[in-house]
């Protein structure tokens, strides 16, 4: 592992044209130069996310410009826009039939919170209520270059990710759900409205 | 284009039977409109599309209004005898007037250019009766804001071919623009509410903790 190979000697190899690296350092390296994110987008923020992977601010300079219509060859889910509630249950569903490892960027304030339709009775208010959220990005809508840096930050985050060990990726500890249950419509809300694995309200305080 | 007089009587005397009653608008916007009675509704509006002059064929708007129970307290002075005395006495009366929903369309005509003409069709109360005839066979641009009418006021329209809900789920069993609408209480932490969020947040404060009267020797000082 790359913890065990001394920084100060790995740089001397180098010198000699020896290059000491580790299999989790190629493994995230060539993770995370090549996410496919899902195409799909919800509202104005999937604009944003239009101008990102086209050419002026070109997301395929970090490997991420391969947009798959198919949650089975997606790595990774730009939830770009308002989730209605009637959009909820589909947004879950879809993540639930991508293949591990995946990972949730979480796009501007309605994504995040339901942003100003909050206190509204149709928007849910977060994403994070179904499903686990790696980066958010606040915005109304973030600018492209917001989203080119949640994309570096997942790529960080990937890069850090162990194979082994007690600390190991979510992905690889066969424990850890990889499909999280799709809420149903019900008389007045969605029910669950959340699902309290995954997501615990911020307790009011005075 | 002629006005709702004149497109009233004109109606009137074109399809027997037919009652429309000029609904006033006294804002700025001053836009008076037409409102029909639930019989002879369908017809009026066939009228307005096919006549000549008017040829009211683009359905731009059509939405909902509710309209809750109200009582309005009148003063009205009353003569009474009183103890031998004739005597002018001021009493109050409560006037109640029930609730209902309504429907306002709004007509263009493309031919002609002219518009827009108004009309309203008032349901007669807001539970089981909330019902009017449908627009829809008439003005084909009315299905889908028919459809939303229905969903989010919940008055059901006879005659509409696929009366569905369109923006709630079809499970969904509240009317969501009513007045009287409650949203389920989901109500969360913000760290600077105001206005109706204020309000909902005081219900789910915790009562503030007994003070022991320090508090007002320092405010005063």
């Amino acid at each position: 592992m790359s913890g065990q190979v001394d920084e100060g000697l790995r740089s001397e190899l180098q010198k000699q044209g020896i290059w000491v690296t580790s299999t989790q350092e190629l493994y995230n390296w060539g993770r995370r130069n090549s996410i496919w994110p899902l195409q799909f987008g919800l509202a104005c923020c999937a604009i944003e996310m239009i101008a990102t992977a086209a050419s002026r601010y070109d997301l395929a300079r970090f490997g991420g410009e391969v947009f798959r219509p198919s949650p089975r060859q997606a790595d990774l889910m730009i939830v770009a826009g308002t989730v209605t509630k009637k959009m909820a249950p589909q947004i879950v569903r879809l993540y639930n039939q991508m293949p591990d490892p995946k990972y949730v960027i979480s796009m501007g304030a309605c994504a995040i919170s339901g942003g100003p339709f909050k206190q509204g009775y149709n928007v849910l208010k977060g994403i994070d209520r179904y499903i686990p959220v790696d980066v958010y990005i606040p915005g109304c809508p973030p600018r492209p270059e917001a989203l080119l840096h949640a994309f570096m930050e997942l790529q960080r985050k990937i890069d850090g990710q162990k194979l082994t060990g007690e600390s190991k990726a979510p992905f690889l500890d066969a424990n850890q759900p990889s499909e999280f249950p799709v809420p149903a419509f019900g008389a007045h809300d969605l029910e669950p409205p959340l699902n309290s694995d995954v997501f615990h309200p911020p307790t009011i305080k005075r | 284009m002629e006005s709702l007089e004149e497109i009233k009587a004109r109606g009137e005397a074109a399809v027997p039977g037919a009652k429309i009653t000029i609904v006033p608008n006294p804002g700025p916007a001053n836009q008076p409109s037409l409102l029909l009675d639930h019989e002879h509704a369908t017809a009026i509006a066939r009228f307005l599309r096919n006549d000549v002059a008017l040829r009211l064929d683009h359905c731009s708007n059509a939405t909902g209004v509710d309209w809750l129970d109200r009582k309005v307290s009148k003063k009205v002075k009353v003569k009474k005898v009183v103890e031998g005395e004739e005597k002018e006495i001021e009493e109050t009366h409560e006037e109640f007037f029930p609730g209902y929903l309504e429907a306002v369309y709004h007509l263009y005509s493309m031919t002609h250019k002219h518009g827009p003409v108004v009309i309203r069709m008032r349901t007669t109360d807001r539970g089981e009766a909330a019902r009017l005839p449908s627009l829809t066979p008439i003005f084909r641009s009315a299905e889908f804001q028919e459809r939303e009418i229905f969903d989010l006021y919940g008055i059901r329209f006879d005659g509409h071919p696929d009366l569905r809900r369109i923006l709630m789920w079809d499970e969904f069993a509240d009317f969501p623009m009513r007045k009287d609408y409650r949203e389920p209480d989901d109500y969360e932490y913000e760290p600077t509410p105001h206005d109706d969020v204020l309000e909902k947040a005081k219900e789910h404060y915790s009562a503030r903790p007994q003070l022991d009267g320090a508090e007002n020797l320092t405010a005063q000082s």
